[in-house]
């Protein structure tokens, strides 16, 4: 599974939107703290990111070329 | 940590220099480093000093009044960002941000001037390295105003091509970065990567993108 969506602790003011949009259950507000905590079902939807008005959250892309010509 | 004087050597700006002119450039040159998301140029400030990356990545960017991110360049190691407003004494043209620990070479601007003044041949880099900025510039306008969005996404990951799994340096792109990166919206990104993902040439396994089709990829690219 390993990696998940990253929380910028410093701009994260705990708003609590991106813990409503999470379908999977991957953040859950702690005391008044976002975390992320693993779980199979992350799809990386990156909704999260999209809804965070704090540009808080990032889901990056690992770019990959498995496509080498000969 | 000593300035390394071999990395100048390989710096356009200071091509052509024997020792002793590299040597005269290392006294002016000083070591900066910083962690991500620290801000290392804001734009807008008067100008002090011309950076090169010796280790890590530098986005170049500029803001827009409602607040959203045009990126200009990933600054990668041994390239510079802030030459312009250094050489034309005006503010900063943009902002630049560490996208990871970095470790800089800065010269400030007067001393950029002391080292033109004392070596003629860096007064020639420096207009070789400012037609290189004005033709990267141009192709950015270009793209801003030409390609349809799918294309300008499927021309960034061209550029990532050759870049395998082995690769030392893998990038890792938000969907913002991207949309930054090519002059669009977001939500314009994810509908292009899913355009491109239907066409075979990428294939989005949960956080990896995968360049499956290079050629189709070039295609969509509007380069083939």
């Amino acid at each position: 599974m390993g990696e998940m969506p990253i929380i910028d602790r410093e701009k994260c003011q705990g708003c609590g939107l991106c813990v409503e949009i999470c379908a999977c259950g991957a953040l859950k507000m702690v005391g008044e703290v976002i975390e992320a905590v693993e779980v199979e079902e992350c799809g990386w939807c990156t909704l999260c990111e999209l809804v965070c008005p704090y540009g808080a959250i990032s889901c990056p892309f690992e770019i990959v070329c498995e496509d080498n010509p000969d | 940590m000593a300035i390394q004087g071999e990395f100048l050597k390989s710096e356009p700006y200071f091509s052509g220099l024997g020792e002793a002119g590299i040597e005269a450039v290392v006294r002016y040159v000083f070591e900066k480093r910083a962690v991500r998301g620290d801000i290392l140029v804001f734009e807008g400030e008067p100008s002090q000093e011309l950076y090169f990356v010796v280790e890590g990545v530098v986005k170049v960017f500029k803001t827009s009044a409602d607040g959203k991110e045009q990126i200009f360049s990933i600054i990668r190691p041994g390239e510079s960002f802030n030459d312009v407003p250094v050489l034309d004494d005006g503010a900063n043209i943009f902002s630049a941000e560490a996208m990871g620990a970095v470790l800089l070479y800065g010269i400030r601007k007067k001393d950029m001037r002391a080292i033109i003044r004392e070596n003629p041949q860096v007064a020639v880099n420096v207009v070789q390295v400012l037609s290189r900025r004005v033709q990267e510039l141009v192709s950015l306008v270009e793209d801003l105003s030409f390609r349809h969005v799918t294309s300008r996404v499927a021309k960034m990951l061209v550029g990532y091509i050759g870049r395998g799994p082995d690769s030392v340096e893998r990038p890792r792109l938000t969907q913002q970065e991207m949309a930054a990166m090519i002059g669009t919206a977001r939500e314009m990104v994810g509908r292009s990567l899913k355009t491109l993902e239907g066409s075979g040439a990428i294939r989005i396994e949960r956080n990896r993108i995968i360049i499956a089709n290079q050629k189709v990829l070039r295609e969509q690219a509007g380069l083939d």
